[in-house]
């Protein structure tokens, strides 16, 4: 049996849908891209782990001690 | 035959219209297409917004990362987008009386009112707080605020209220090439000043030559263009004397560390152009203007794209140059 023929209505839709897929597909790999760069940069990060942080430790104890 | 006017479609606002969009041909209120958000966004506006927000980040002295920059000026396009959509949400009256603007989206009832209202503030807030993210607060703040003065201060605000809504509202369309110079620096000098200040001059000749020969466009609508309220003579005499105050603010944005030989030489030529143009059509008495169909105001208008256009190019020229040791001072 012969499907119904498309309506221009869901013709329209359908672009709309990929049309919005398409936008969120570029956001994400917009926002992913941003992302690796700022990590890569650096940026807003201190690099430390498992040590205390070198900006909250005072001058006299000396920054990046291991110390508990 | 009674004639329609905006001001009575407008009686509360947008809501008011919502039986007028709703009686629109066609059943495709809740199912626009995809380019009917995109026209929703004033795809020609947003060219202009991008190109001089991307020459305002890079004559900045400082580098920004390639795709740093390519985000910032996504999210200040789609910033812009979104004032427009704000825009074709409040204004939806207006233009759909006017012939320039009736086949919007809005007014075609293509789109609802409502879908565009929703659309211009999710998008709003997806561009200010992403620019917040990817560049730094001040550009965030001042893409929120040029959403806001766009919006709020012209389109509800000066638009329908004041002869000189052009003049002042035409700081919204400024703003783009501050923001892209607080993307790369976090601050506002001089140079990002003068830029605004260049756009700025440049709005009210280039829309009032277009309201020259738009002019049954208005008055229809209601909006109280300077060639409305105080006739085209006194419309002919304000384009001269905005295009004489705008001649030092271009020229002297040449002297300093974003301008060079090579944009003296060509802002030179385009300010003794501008300036030709707007005495010409200040000459002109309107039988002349008519007999001709407006050919030296439609000529006016369509250089004053380019007098833009070649303006920021020269800035970015000059920018590109630098490194060669050919461009700046």
């Amino acid at each position: 049996m012969a499907l119904e023929p498309v309506h221009e209505l869901h013709t329209r839709r359908f672009g709309r849908n990929v049309g919005i897929g398409l936008a969120l597909v570029s956001l994400v790999a917009l926002v992913f891209g941003l992302t690796v760069v700022k990590v890569t940069n650096g940026d807003q990060m201190e690099g430390f782990d498992h040590v205390q942080r070198a900006s909250v430790v005072p001058e006299d104890q000396g920054a990046g001690s291991t110390a508990p | 035959m009674t004639e329609l006017h905006a001001t009575d479609l407008h009686a509360s606002g947008p809501l008011a219209f919502d039986a007028a969009a709703t009686a629109a041909p066609g059943d495709w209120a809740g199912n626009g297409g995809f380019g009917d958000f995109v026209a929703l966004l004033k795809p020609r506006v947003m060219s202009l917004v991008v190109f001089t927000a991307m020459v305002g980040m890079l004559v900045a002295p400082v580098s920004v990362h390639p795709v740093v920059a390519l985000a910032a000026i996504i999210f200040i396009a789609l910033g812009a987008g979104a004032s427009g959509a704000l825009n074709m949400w409040w204004d939806a009256d207006i233009d759909a009386v006017m012939r320039r603007t009736m086949n919007r989206p809005v007014p075609s009832g293509k789109v609802s009112p409502g879908e565009a209202l929703g659309f211009g503030l999710s998008l709003s807030a997806l561009a200010v707080i992403m620019l917040g993210l990817a560049a730094n607060l001040l550009a965030a703040g001042l893409l929120a605020f040029t959403i806001f003065f766009y919006v709020v201060v012209y389109s509800m605000g000066l638009k329908r209220l004041t002869p000189q809504n052009i003049v002042i509202g035409g700081a919204a369309g400024a703003f783009p090439p501050m923001i892209g110079w607080a993307v790369a620096t976090g601050g506002i000098s001089v140079e990002a000043v003068l830029m605004f200040a260049l756009i700025f001059m440049w709005t009210p000749p280039h829309f009032w030559a277009l309201a020259l020969f738009m002019k049954d466009d208005y008055s229809r609508a209601g909006v109280p263009m300077l060639t409305v309220t105080h006739g085209r003579r006194v419309t002919r005499a304000h384009i001269l004397a905005y295009t004489l105050a705008l001649v030092p603010v271009a020229i002297g944005t040449g002297f300093t560390a974003i301008g060079g030989p090579l944009y003296l030489t060509v802002s030179a030529g385009l300010n003794l152009w501008f300036v030709v143009g707007a005495w010409q059509i200040w000459q002109r008495p309107e039988e002349q203007a008519e007999a001709d169909k407006y050919l030296v105001e439609k000529k006016f208008f369509r250089f004053s794209l380019l007098y833009l256009f070649l303006h920021f190019g020269a800035l970015l020229a000059e920018a590109a140059l630098r490194p060669y040791g050919l461009g700046g001072w």
